[in-house]
């Protein structure tokens, strides 16, 4: 029988391959902070038949809405979402990188607009989708590095 | 045309189809009796400019006051934050809705990148970017395309050599762009840890043109149609001797105009910190007074548009 570090859960979210070391940041961009009500299991470091290594991220009791899991291609493009209900996949699906981003990473230009105290949330282009290219909205700064950009 | 224009933004060049920038420049050319003062207009009276100046600025600010003036309107607004409700340290957001308020159409001028969209974003009434840190300068640019266009009859197939600080100059990268858009065949000409920034560069190539890169003006200069010098600035060198030094290699002066072309022309955004010697301001290549005063037509035809009053 195979043993699992992590039991598997009964209902909620299952974010699997995710890149390795991203998991907490996965975690920021879906919102899940320490005021959650479900535990919730994060696995760093797990080996992967095809990267090698890949992180997870398990979330009980809450199925996230997938369009804000599509954020999670920004840094884990090959992603996968699994909705679990009464331990079976309910739904699985892929991330998709949005052609919009607002809000989950500030402009890595520091002389942005967005950057100063002012009541507008950060916004981007996806000018390319591989390798993963957005342009700031305000500054037209372009970022490719949006890992370290994450809020 | 009029229709597109009326109640819109001109925060950057890339913002305007060539079509769009084209009816700009020839709707400027019936300005300039007005600017001028030769002729009278009453366009756009009644209607109130705010002018929002962040960072000192003297062309750029009188340019549109006199525009504004000029066709009958008011202008208000400020020319320093310290004293305005910004030093009390409200919001560039804040600031903007209140003016909004106030006024037609608002100017501003601003350190941040991104302020003039940022404004757009709050402000009803139409934003004018009249430079964002070093973001873009719309109105700058059609000035520059329009000082050319006048001088040279077209833009197109001109040879122009953009000369200085090409890394951080903000009319540089909005410029080069709208002259690609233009057909003109364009020569940066910098130091290499001043030269043209990648992103720019790809922007330019996606239009078809492939720029020519150049270290010194001398290899370049002969068969230049234009020349468009900008100011290198001292703060961008951590070792003063090596801002000497590259600052007298790009400077303007008779010397190296022995054999340019006979109709070469000479633009500068001003100011000018010592780029061009005071001796080629009486040559007939000098064309950066008259580029300073074409900021006057081009607003007013800008404004003119985004009010509604020129179609």
């Amino acid at each position: 029988m195979k043993e699992f570090k992590v039991t598997p859960i009964r209902n909620g979210t299952v974010i699997d391959h995710i890149n390795v070391g991203m998991a907490l940041k996965v975690l920021k961009i879906v919102g899940v902070k320490e005021d959650v009500s479900s535990t919730v299991s994060v696995l760093i470091h797990v080996p992967s038949k095809k990267a090698g290594w890949k992180d997870i991220v398990k979330i009980e009791d809450r199925e996230l809405d997938p369009k804000e899991l599509d954020k999670i291609a920004l840094i884990s493009p090959n992603a996968t979402i699994n909705i679990i209900r009464d331990y079976n996949v309910a739904e699985k699906f892929v991330v998709e990188v949005p052609n919009v981003i607002k809000g989950i990473m500030k402009c890595s230009n520091p002389g942005c607009i967005t950057n100063k105290d002012e009541p507008v949330e950060p916004e981007f282009v996806v000018e390319s989708k591989k390798p993963i290219t957005l342009r700031c909205v305000y500054c037209d700064r372009i970022t490719t590095d949006v890992a370290e950009n994450v809020q | 045309m009029s229709a597109a224009f009326r109640g819109m933004d001109v925060v950057s060049i890339r913002d305007f189809s060539r079509e769009q920038v084209e009816h700009v420049l020839k709707l400027a050319e019936k300005m300039v009796p007005i600017a001028k003062g030769e002729e009278r207009s009453v366009l756009l009276e009644g209607h109130v400019l705010g002018s929002l100046f962040y960072e000192p600025s003297t062309r750029t600010r009188l340019s549109f006051d006199a525009a504004m003036t000029r066709l009958g309107g008011r202008v208000l607004g400020f020319d320093q934050p310290a004293g305005a409700s910004v030093a009390k340290g409200e919001t560039l957001a804040d600031t903007i809705r209140m003016v909004d308020a106030y006024s037609d159409v608002i100017v501003l001028r601003h350190p941040q990148e991104g302020a003039a969209r940022l404004a757009a974003h709050f402000a009803n009434r139409p934003i004018i970017n009249a430079g964002d840190g070093a973001g873009q300068h719309p109105t700058q640019t059609m000035l520059d395309l329009f000082t050319i266009r006048k001088e040279k009859k077209k833009i197109e197939g001109n040879n122009v050599v953009i000369v200085g600080d090409l890394k951080y100059g903000r009319t540089v990268h909005s410029l080069s762009e709208a002259l690609a858009m233009f057909g003109a065949n364009l020569t940066f000409v910098a130091p290499p840890s001043l030269q043209i920034p990648k992103e720019h560069l790809k922007q330019i190539e996606s239009m078809g043109h492939k720029p020519k890169m150049a270290t010194t003006l001398a290899e370049v200069v002969k068969d230049a149609d234009v020349l468009y010098v900008t100011r290198i600035q001292k703060e961008r060198f951590p070792d003063p001797a090596e801002y000497q030094k590259v600052a007298g290699t790009y400077r303007i002066d008779l010397g190296l105009l022995k054999d340019v072309k006979k109709d070469l022309i000479i633009m500068h955004p001003l100011p000018r910190v010592g780029e061009i010697a005071s001796e080629v301001d009486s040559t007939p290549h000098a064309k950066y007074f008259e580029q300073a005063f074409n900021g006057v037509p081009v607003r007013m035809a800008i404004l003119g548009l985004v009010l509604g009053g020129l179609k």
